[in-house]
């Protein structure tokens, strides 16, 4: 069972979102460490990317935050973040970003360095399970998990994706992009069952989910709710008083999606 | 004109060596496999084949003339000069082959919707053209900046009853289009057919924009026999995301004896930021689905570009261009603002043609390599599109206010 897996044992998992480098490398580190604080079981640190064609306009406007005052910001900036994290928590972590980041830096030194600071797991939105061949071996090799998108038209690729997965699967809750929303594809129970009857391996549900509400009923379908947006627009009107707002909302959150006794 | 010839590709896997692939967010995954299944059962289909021929006859005015450039031959004193005329297709550009194409194709798909992406505007306005007339709703994605530099595109495409989208985010440029254009897919597949302008993009769109645009060298090599009973020894076509090279190229490839020529868009020079030369400045990277060549930082965030060509200022190139270049087997050259400019007055001055401006790196290329070049030899350039979109840019450019 890998450390990410491991965050779902005998509760709902709550998976907040923020963006590094925004609003800066301090910023982003007590960022993710209030959201450990408040209760967070995985956090995911996006690295920003010049055009992330998978996220909506809040996201996209947090990684022009975070590009803004250094449009070439190294990997390895971003890694130091983490290290400091590190000294802080040992909440488990995981990346979202574009291939390419990952490309560009070389998948087995990538890895490498996930694996020595505690990045368990890679969300990678243009890497489907057709082209993870090419990253899987290195990422094995690092115990690095590959989070897979599974979505409302996955249709009969469902099974080939859960069955390869591990650590966690991510349920793309709606068609389109990242971003806040009131209403889901209602075939979500169903994606979901498909989805456990092939593989033990947890899942949790995002895209749009904002409210406690939308977590509540998230978590009852599925192991666990990633929230994006609404944390990164938390940073985007609160600058360096957002640790303390991103404690406040993770703990409200984090109870919200175990409203209800794990089956 | 005879049939275009489908399967000269063999290949059709999308790989193109290590280039190519499918790159994308698994919520347009189903989708590429039933556009790729739809399309290698259509390209043998003989109604399609039929349908597909009608149109590129009876509307797009083909075949396009490859024209003798006399003046243009003699006053370069070295190879004979042959233009591929795609200026005097229907809409002015080769765009329209790709886009009779897929326009089919997503009809057959049952499609009711096409989006786009577009640069100068030619390729939206190929695809309203073709969306008007299939009676098919057209929705165009182009970067603010571009929509305020070819506000006659803008005008001609709402004219065609397209809905133009300025795209605001990023650069608001080429690439960022392609990025909204994708994102609005994500959201709306059902009735959506993304009807991409370049060959470039996840598989199959190189391999069929490809396909679509062979038609360029199918007729040019038949042309050319028949008027000289030779083949070219150098193919030259300017390349922005490269659909019309790869189009120009295509049926010559496996003719060792042609050399191929991609004229990229230098911008200030090919050694400067602002530029848009990827193979040359561009290293291998991800992006917008596909692995090929772009131009990137060492982090691998795509840069802004720059070019006077809006055709042309895009920062990666199609993945089989990737491996042309990669294998030797094309050259690419950077070809700055001032040489096309140059290229843009000259071959309007020498055979009364207003080129595009994208075309005319082509041209300013051929000027160089001609005289140094037999007069035994023969080079064949394919003109792209007309200039008539560009002229104010250039009297700008050369400081003539011909705006009110
Ligand atoms: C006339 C013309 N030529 C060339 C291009 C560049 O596209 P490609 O490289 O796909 O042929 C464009 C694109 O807008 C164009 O309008």
């Amino acid at each position: 069972m890998t450390k990410l897996t491991d965050a779902f044992k005998n509760k709902k998992a709550f998976i907040p979102f923020i963006a590094a480098n925004d609003p800066d490398f301090e910023g982003t580190v007590n960022n993710v460490v209030a959201l450990a604080k408040g209760g967070a079981d995985i956090v995911e640190i996006g690295i920003p990317f010049s055009d992330p064609i998978a996220d909506g306009p809040v996201i996209q406007a947090a990684d022009i935050r975070a590009l803004k005052e250094d449009p070439d910001l190294p990997m390895d900036t971003i890694f130091d973040m983490v290290a400091e994290i590190r000294k802080q928590t040992d909440v488990p972590l995981a990346f979202l970003t574009y291939l390419n980041i990952v490309f560009q830096y070389g998948y087995e030194a990538f890895t490498a360095r996930c694996e020595e600071l505690g990045i368990y797991g890679l969300v990678i939105p243009d890497m489907p399970l057709e082209e993870r061949g090419e990253l899987e071996p290195a990422a094995k090799k690092h115990h690095v998990d590959l989070i897979p998108l599974v979505t409302p038209v996955s249709g009969d690729r469902i099974e080939k994706i859960a069955k390869a997965a591990t650590g966690f699967i991510y349920v793309v809750s709606s068609l389109g992009v990242t971003g806040e929303r009131s209403e889901f594809a209602n075939d979500l129970s169903e994606l979901v069952t498909r989805i456990r009857k092939v593989t033990d391996v947890p899942t949790a549900i995002g895209f749009g989910i904002h409210t406690p509400e939308q977590a509540t009923e998230m978590a009852q379908i599925a192991d666990g709710a990633i929230v994006g947006s609404a944390c990164v627009n938390i940073v985007a009107e609160y600058g360096k008083q957002a640790p303390a707002k991103l404690l406040d909302y993770t703990k409200q959150m984090e109870k919200a999606v175990n409203a209800h006794p794990v089956r | 004109m005879t049939e275009l010839n489908l399967n000269l590709n063999k290949n059709t896997t999308g790989r193109y060596g290590d280039y190519g692939g499918q790159y994308i967010p698994e919520t347009l995954m189903n989708e590429l496999d039933r556009m790729t299944k739809a399309y290698e059962h259509y390209k043998n289909d003989p109604e399609f084949k039929t349908e597909l021929h009608d149109l590129l006859v009876d509307y797009a005015n083909r075949p396009s003339l490859l024209y003798y450039a006399e003046r243009m031959t003699k006053d370069l004193g070295g190879a004979q000069i042959y233009l591929k005329r795609e200026d005097l297709n229907h809409t002015g550009a080769h765009k329209i082959n790709n886009v009779i194409g897929q326009a089919l194709l997503a009809k057959h798909m049952g499609k009711t919707r096409l989006i786009a992406e577009t640069g100068a505007g030619q390729h939206g306005v190929a695809t309203a053209t073709i969306a008007a007339y299939f009676g098919m709703e057209c929705e165009v994605f182009m970067g603010k900046k571009d929509t305020d530099r070819q506000k006659l595109n803008v005008y001609r495409m709402e004219l065609l009853g397209a809905k133009v989208h300025p795209v605001t985010s990023g650069s608001m440029v080429l690439k960022d289009a392609i990025n909204a254009a994708l994102q609005d897919w994500t959201k709306r597949i059902d009735d959506t057919y993304y009807l991409m302008g370049s060959a470039t993009g996840p598989h199959p769109y190189p391999l069929m924009v490809r396909d679509f645009q062979s038609v360029i060298s199918q007729e040019a090599k038949t042309q050319l026999k028949e008027k000289t009973g030779k083949l070219p020894d150098m193919v030259v076509a300017c390349v922005g995301g490269g659909s019309n090279a790869i189009g120009s190229f295509a049926n010559f490839i496996d003719d060792p004896s042609v050399q191929l020529v991609g004229a990229e868009a230098a911008g200030k020079g090919v050694e400067t930021e602002l530029t848009a030369a990827t193979v040359e400045r561009g290293s291998n990277g991800i992006f917008h689905g596909m692995k090929s060549m772009f131009l990137q930082n060492k982090t691998g965030q795509i840069n802004p570009v720059y070019s006077i060509s809006a055709g042309l200022d895009y920062p990666g190139v199609g993945p089989e261009h990737a491996y042309l270049a990669k294998t030797g087997r094309a050259q690419y050259v950077g070809i700055t603002d001032d040489e096309a400019v140059d290229a843009f007055e000259y071959i309007a001055k020498m055979e009364g043609i207003v080129a595009a401006i994208e075309s005319c790196h082509a041209v300013a290329y051929v000027r160089k390599i001609a005289p140094k070049m037999r007069k035994d030899q023969i080079i064949v350039c394919t003109l792209s599109g007309r200039g008539d979109k560009d002229v104010s840019s250039i009297a700008k450019y050369r400081g003539v206010d011909i705006d009110d």
